[in-house]
């Protein structure tokens, strides 16, 4: 039987400058039902949510909720009429307590706090839910798995019968995963409503009652999730048979470009983030990590690349012991960094595009003579790179904060592969990049290392590490669970490594 | 102890109290400005003004009661200039609270001038009857002015407010994530704004204090980089009013001991030394407070001296 629709979403178009982001969308949410929205990276799924909770206003098209055509301006109209969103990065103040944060925004609160009743209610849907979280902690003290309780914790509060949750398992072990699916169950059976996002089709098959996918802000498929299986998905998710299959050429070499030795490392909170962490990078080759991000990941790029203290323990190039030593040095010796926050580490946002590109380089000749910069030779280097690495731009001298995701991903790219990096240390290379630029980032990589450099490729996507690497070792708070060639991999495998569950002598 | 040294301490916590007052009302209206996300640099300004303000009014009418009421309205319009630039037209917080400083001082140099040497009506003690008989600590903290225990009543009240209503909750959002609270429909021009011009007027009653009860004269720069301390004393009261009480009644127990060193001799060529203690005392507290951890355990309000501007 077709449950009765309580979300319909009717021809709905939004339009960005640069992108038509949802091209006119029929979308159904049946009552008590979990509803996989899948689709790559830019398909255009968050847009469609963000219409539906008031974040964006539609161009055209109409909503209805429970039958009824409404208008829905602001995240305060998708409440009223029960609709909640998690959005994919947390809206939480870090400093205020779990119970302040559910708080904020509610109206009828009453002007003085009821403290200790609010954190009573809040513990009772905790339990209620099975979504433990003590309503007195500060955000700034919770795993992120906790986080994200907090928010699901405030749409309840707030009566929603309508839940989204924006890729929710991105920051999720696999078995808090798994916790996270058995709770939509739930709420699908108390008769709410769940939209689900999603790009993995494992998690579509595991969770879910219908499907919508989109490709390229259209609707390309409604199934039911009983009578499809994970190809049908893909396919009609990529619109084509085979998703990114890259070609590999040539062995890798058995000369170490890299080796990490008994890494001891603190995160910012002055935790132990590495625990005695060893691996190898050789020339020719793509080592794949991967791992749940907040294993380790970010101390171990920032360590090889020397942004972060060392404990103990060695980072060794080329035969060279060079643990301790500074960004530059690492420069000078050939590491190449592309980092995971390309607005804030990546690429100084009000510099030009030009003076981005020799950032690496501007020290040394040609770009400076004494102390002055050569503005013609970093001109013409920015002609070189702008058109060698197809950045999208309208000038050299643009902005570069006036560049999209995908272009400044390439930015970063073209002045960190340009001065013929060995080691290249890639963290979350295609994080929010579109499919385009995606395939674009992943074919660089490959050719570098056809060139002869050995690649640190630190993803979350197990799909990208499975069809880049040569080998993968999977990162588990600070240590490594095992080293396993990409040929005899497998995802289950690889899922037990993340969470913790199975570890494989190197 | 004996009656002389007894008599001694209690003259000297009075006075502190007195002095750390003007410094509690500017703290607390800075650490509501700050909370809400606005830096207000302004506050030396604000206070000469609100001193001249407080004098000029009580001269000319002889009415004390006008004349407090006055330097706060003073304080919260030259607080209202500083937020309609940094809220409103999102200028740099620290250029603006900087110009309405040096605007104030000059300004109330000016205006002041006829002024110096003249006397005006003083605030009166008001001591709380049967309290101001408790031996030691009646005449240390039952006897003082209106505007004394009106600065305490008011940092127990905005602490109340700050960290147990709707409304301080707002405060703090908003100076901590502001484009979260604006999405949760929080408005955050509107609480940034009252909470720049109780800032200001608090700011303003502070300087009054100095010119109508602390040193009832007009002397030009009367403030004496008493903006600043209180800047100073915003951070060492990690951002809390009851911090402030405790910030401002030592710093104006520094400011107490250094006139009685004076006056039997000793600091006479360097009173500076003792004035520069507060700095002293804000530059720890800025150590402790680079440690992240500490930053988020206190609430430091993460926003601060940023202009919110909707979709960045
Ligand atoms: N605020 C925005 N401004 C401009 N373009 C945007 C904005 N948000 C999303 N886009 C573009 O819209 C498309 C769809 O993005 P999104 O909805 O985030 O996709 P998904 O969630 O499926 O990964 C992408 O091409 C993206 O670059
Ligand atoms: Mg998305």
């Amino acid at each position: 039987m077709q449950p009765s629709p309580i979300i319909k979403m009717e021809q709905v178009v939004k339009r960005f400058p640069g992108a038509l982001a949802v091209d006119h969308v029929d979308f159904e949410v049946g009552r008590g039902e979990v509803h996989a929205l899948l689709g790559e990276n830019g398909a255009g799924k968050t847009t469609l949510m963000n219409v539906l909770y008031g974040i964006h206003r539609p161009d055209s098209g109409k909503i209805f909720v429970n039958g009824r055509e409404v208008s829905i301006r602001s995240p305060k109209d998708a409440i009223t009429l029960r609709i909640g969103m998690v959005h994919q990065n947390f809206r939480l103040v870090e400093s205020h307590t779990v119970c302040e944060n559910i708080l904020l925004g509610l109206k009828n609160l009453p002007t003085i706090l009821k403290l200790k009743t609010a954190e009573k209610e809040i513990e009772e849907l905790s339990k209620q839910y099975d979504l433990p979280v003590d309503p007195r902690a500060r955000i700034w003290q919770l795993s992120m798995g906790e986080r994200q309780r907090v928010e699901i914790l405030k749409i309840l509060y707030r009566g929603a019968d309508i839940l989204i949750l924006d890729e929710p398992t991105s920051v999720l072990t696999p078995l808090e995963s798994k916790h996270l699916f058995d709770f939509l169950r739930k709420m699908a059976a108390e008769g709410k409503s769940v939209i689900f996002i999603t790009h993995k089709l494992d998690e579509v098959m595991a969770v879910s009652d219908r499907a919508t996918v989109l490709r390229a802000g259209r609707v390309v498929g409604k199934v039911a999730t009983s009578t499809t299986s994970k190809p049908d998905l893909a396919t009609l998710m990529v619109g084509r048979k085979v998703l990114f299959t890259y070609e590999r050429r040539g062995e890798a070499s058995a000369s170490p470009v890299l080796e990490v030795r008994d890494l001891q490392v603190l995160n910012d909170k002055g935790l132990p983030a590495l625990k005695g962490t060893s691996l190898t990078v050789h020339a020719h080759e793509i080592l794949g990590i991967a791992g749940v991000a907040g294993n380790g990941q970010k101390e171990l790029a920032e360590s090889i690349t020397g942004l972060r203290d060392v404990s103990s323990g060695q980072v060794i190039i080329e035969g060279n012991n060079v643990s301790g030593r500074n960004a530059k040095y690492m420069i000078e010796h050939g590491v190449a960094y592309v980092p995971e926050d390309r607005i804030n580490v990546g690429a100084p946002q009000s510099l030009s595009i030009a003076e981005n590109l020799v950032l690496r380089t501007y020290r040394y000749e040609p770009f400076s003579k004494g102390l002055l910069l050569e503005k013609r030779e970093i001109g013409s280097n920015a002609e070189k790179l702008i058109s060698e690495f197809n950045i999208v731009t309208s000038s050299r001298d643009a902005i570069t904060r006036t560049l999209s995701g995908g272009n400044l991903q390439k930015l970063i790219l073209a002045r960190e592969l340009s001065g013929r990096p060995k080691l290249i240390v890639a963290l979350y290379p295609t994080r929010g990049v579109d499919v385009g630029a995606t395939e674009y980032v992943r074919e660089l990589l490959l050719k570098q290392r056809e060139g002869g450099a050995g690649i640190l490729l630190i993803s979350e996507d197990l799909e990208e590490i499975l069809s880049l690497s040569d080998r993968i070792a999977v990162l588990y708070e600070g240590q490594i669970m095992g080293v396993i060639p990409a040929e005899s991999a497998n995802m289950e495998e690889l899922g037990l490594m993340m969470g913790g569950a199975l570890k494989k002598a190197a | 102890m004996t009656a002389i040294d007894t008599a001694f301490a209690v003259s000297l916590l009075a006075h502190a109290i007195q002095a750390g007052t003007p410094l509690l009302l500017a703290t607390v209206g800075e650490i509501y400005s700050e909370r809400s996300g606005v830096l207000n640099l302004g506050l030396e300004g604000i206070m000469i003004m609100g001193a001249l303000t407080a004098f000029l009014v009580s001269f000319r009418t002889g009415d004390i009661a006008l004349a407090i009421v006055a330097a706060a309205i003073v304080g919260a319009l030259l607080s209202l200039i500083h937020a309609f630039l940094s809220i409103t037209l999102k200028a740099n917080q620290i250029v603006s609270g900087l110009a309405i400083s040096i605007f104030g001082l000059g300004v109330s140099g000016f205006l002041g001038r006829p002024l110096i040497g003249q006397i005006a009506t003083k605030l009166q003690s008001t001591p709380i009857p049967l309290l101001q008989d408790i031996p030691v600590l009646g005449p240390i903290l039952f006897s003082g002015d209106v505007l004394i225990y009106f600065s305490v009543i008011v940092s127990l009240v905005l602490w109340f407010v700050l960290f147990r209503t709707r409304f301080g909750l707002n405060i703090r959002s908003v100076g901590e994530n502001p484009s979260m609270a604006d999405s949760l429909g929080v408005n955050v021009d509107l609480t940034r704004y009252v909470c720049v011009l109780v800032g200001g007027a608090l700011g303003g009653l502070g300087g009054a204090y100095l010119s109508i009860v602390y040193t009832p004269l007009w002397i030009e720069g009367m403030t004496a980089g008493r903006g600043w301390i209180a800047i100073a004393l915003t951070i060492f009261a990690v951002w809390n009013p009851l911090g402030a009480i405790l910030g401002a009644y030592l710093f104006g127990g520094v400011i107490a001991l250094q006139f009685r060193l004076q006056a039997i001799g000793i600091g006479t060529e360097t009173p500076q030394l003792l004035l520069m203690l507060p700095y002293f005392v804000t530059i720890g507290t800025l150590v402790l407070m680079s440690s992240a951890t500490l930053r988020k355990r206190v609430g430091v309000p993460a926003a601060l001296g940023n202009p919110y501007v909707r979709g960045e």
